[in-house]
């Protein structure tokens, strides 16, 4: 088959590579009708991301058409032929971190847990085409993918939904959602988000879904604003303006109520020397991530609030404000989504029509043509903000 | 050599218990292991992996029993790396799981063989032994060892890093870790 495939910093090439195969009982394969693109890919193009390795199956967000199932998947719960969403994170359903819906801690999806403990103090779930140290399981910009516990994850979807309806319920519209919903909206408070990508534009709808008087877009690419705006939301272009003073501005000096970081380890910096010196340090590894958004969201929330993270950091941040963060009294929430948390409410959200995921939607792309779209999709050519693949 | 490693299964003491006392289920988990049968009411023969030295075998003994709590076992004096290993189990505070606390000993020898021990547990002994734990809850929990593109050997899946890519894999590799 035919499958986008990393090959080393940079660059990523599809190849022919073999079909995949049961390997555990309670697998399934899955042939692909769509697939996308996702900020947390660019992590792994760039090289933030250790143990990534040369022929890695890349990608996390996909859904189609089950075609075979192990052993140990009772039919009542998933057959040949059903059409299904997968969830980025790969969950047992039955040990603790599962049973307490902490799916993307799962206890026992991880075959390299050792090497993620190492890193993080304690291991984490597995996840489709995320490196070795969530798993090393091939991902699903592919035509076909090995999905294991197909009996609990995948989300069955029938009827008159679109791919493009629902294929963001594996990762981007969840995560959005959560990023949200970590900050305990109430009726009068101002939502601010770092990043109009596809991730932070999901937050801001589902901010104001869940309440919010007011949702701020910041970012300072033009187009993304432009899409914010487009969608409801107040547009901060942190190139062209001070992003704090901005902010006291436009909520009467109290900063806003809650903030969600939906940049993660790769922010650029307005201010430039500040860049230069987290570029420097993330080069000569002696810091892995660039906290910028991180950094304004924390000293820009009003006190007592919320900073909500859903940006992906993968190891160790400088100059962490843990001052403003303590003696503000504010709260920090944080995680890789708990995708199976949330589907199945926000399939409902979007047949009842309350969440419209396709609106980011600018890319539709034959799977042969993922290293293009990975160039424009990075480097935010041709107004780009959300690839869907068809294999 | 003395090696400690827990992990909490959430399974109620009675079914971890009845796993351990079966010693021939440790081979599922415990990756120096080849084989361990039973012998007799307390007694069992047990064959080391090719990496911890394949020509080694064993007799071991049961030496004490305190059901749901507590499994104890020691090798014959005569065995090759004369060991010794006990399981205690503790109910863990969440009320349906069970905590497992394992104490494995080793006397390593002198010579080649006491080479490919030393060489078997590296730089980080323990380390074994907790990939072994892991496992142990994947069987309880889930039933069997989970197994990745990268890492689709099982147990046998150690210190193999870099892996093999995350990509699905050829027949031949496939018919040789149905295999394993
Ligand atoms: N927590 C999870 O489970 C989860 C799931 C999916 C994605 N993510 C992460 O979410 C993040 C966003 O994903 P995406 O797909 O939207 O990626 P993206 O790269 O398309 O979007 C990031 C956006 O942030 C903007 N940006 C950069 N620096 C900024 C700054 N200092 N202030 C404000 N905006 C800034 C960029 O211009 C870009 O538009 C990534 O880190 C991704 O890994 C997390
Ligand atoms: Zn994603
Ligand atoms: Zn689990």
């Amino acid at each position: 088959m035919k499958a986008t495939t990393w090959a080393g910093r940079n660059k990523v090439e599809v190849r022919d590579v073999p079909d995949p195969s049961i390997l555990n009982s309670r697998d399934a394969i899955v042939r692909i009708t769509s697939t996308a693109i996702c900020g947390s890919d660019l992590h792994l193009l760039d090289g933030y991301v250790p143990t990534m390795q040369d022929g890695d199956v890349m990608g996390h967000e996909f859904m189609g058409e089950v075609v075979e199932v192990g052993p140990g998947v009772e039919a009542g719960r998933l057959r040949v032929g059903d059409r299904v969403v997968v969830p980025f994170p790969i969950a047992c359903g039955v040990c603790a971190a599962c049973a307490a819906e902490l799916y993307s801690c799962c206890e026992n999806s991880n075959p390299n847990a050792g090497v993620a403990e190492k890193m993080f103090g304690h291991p984490t779930a597995g996840i489709f085409g995320y490196s070795h140290l969530t798993g090393g399981f091939a991902g699903g910009q592919a035509e076909y993918a090995r999905v294991p516990f197909a009996d609990f994850g995948p989300l069955k979807v029938d009827g008159d939904l679109s791919d493009e309806q629902v294929l963001f319920l594996s990762d981007i519209l969840p995560t959005g959602y959560m990023g949200a919903q970590m900050c305990d909206i109430r009726p009068t408070d101002v939502v601010a988000v770092w990043g109009a990508g596809p991730v932070g534009q999901l937050a801001m709808d589902s901010a104001r879904l869940l309440g919010a008087a007011q949702v701020i877009a910041i970012d300072r690419e033009p187009y993304r604003l432009r899409m914010a705006e487009d969608a409801g939301h107040t547009t901060v272009d942190f190139s062209e303006v001070d992003i704090r003073s901005a902010l006291l501005e436009l909520t009467g000096g109290r900063g806003p109520d809650k903030c969600i970081d939906a940049v993660g380890l790769e922010a650029t910096h307005g201010s430039a020397h500040i860049h230069v010196y987290d570029r420097i340090k993330q080069a000569v590894r002696a810091e892995t991530d660039r906290p910028h958004a991180l950094r304004q969201a924390i000293l820009a929330c009003r006190n007592g609030g919320v900073v909500s993270v859903i940006g992906v950091y993968t190891g160790l941040v400088d100059k962490f404000p843990a001052g403003a963060w303590m003696n503000r009294s504010l709260t920090l929430r944080t995680g890789q989504c708990h995708v199976q948390r949330y589907m199945k409410p926000l399939l409902k959200r979007i047949e009842r029509r309350e969440l419209d995921p396709t609106r980011i939607i600018t890319h539709t792309l034959p799977l042969d043509e993922a290293p293009h779209g990975y160039n424009i999709f990075k480097r935010k050519r041709d107004n780009c903000e959300k690839i869907v693949l068809k294999p | 050599m003395e090696l400690t490693a827990t992990t909490t299964i959430r399974k109620p003491a009675a079914e971890v218990y009845a796993f351990w006392l079966r010693l021939e289920n440790l081979p599922m988990f415990m990756a120096h292991l080849e084989e361990v049968r039973s012998t007799g009411d307390r007694t069992s023969h047990w064959k080391a992996s090719a990496p911890f030295g394949s020509a080694i075998e064993w007799d071991a003994e049961v030496i004490e029993e305190v059901p749901d709590e507590l499994v104890a076992w020691r090798s014959s004096a005569d065995a090759d790396v004369p060991n010794t290993g006990r399981v205690r189990l503790v109910p863990a505070p969440d009320g349906v799981s069970t905590e497992v606390h394992v104490l494995l000993s080793y006397d390593i020898p002198g010579g080649d063989l006491g080479k490919a021990v030393a060489e078997y547990f590296g730089e980080e002994p323990h380390q074994q032994l907790d990939d072994d734990l892991r496992r142990l809850k994947q069987v309880m929990e889930i039933g069997e060892v989970m197994r990745s593109e990268g890492a689709p050997w099982g147990k046998r899946a150690r210190k193999e890093f870099p892996q093999r890519p995350a990509q699905p894999l050829p027949p031949d590799e496939l018919a040789q870790e149905a295999r394993t």
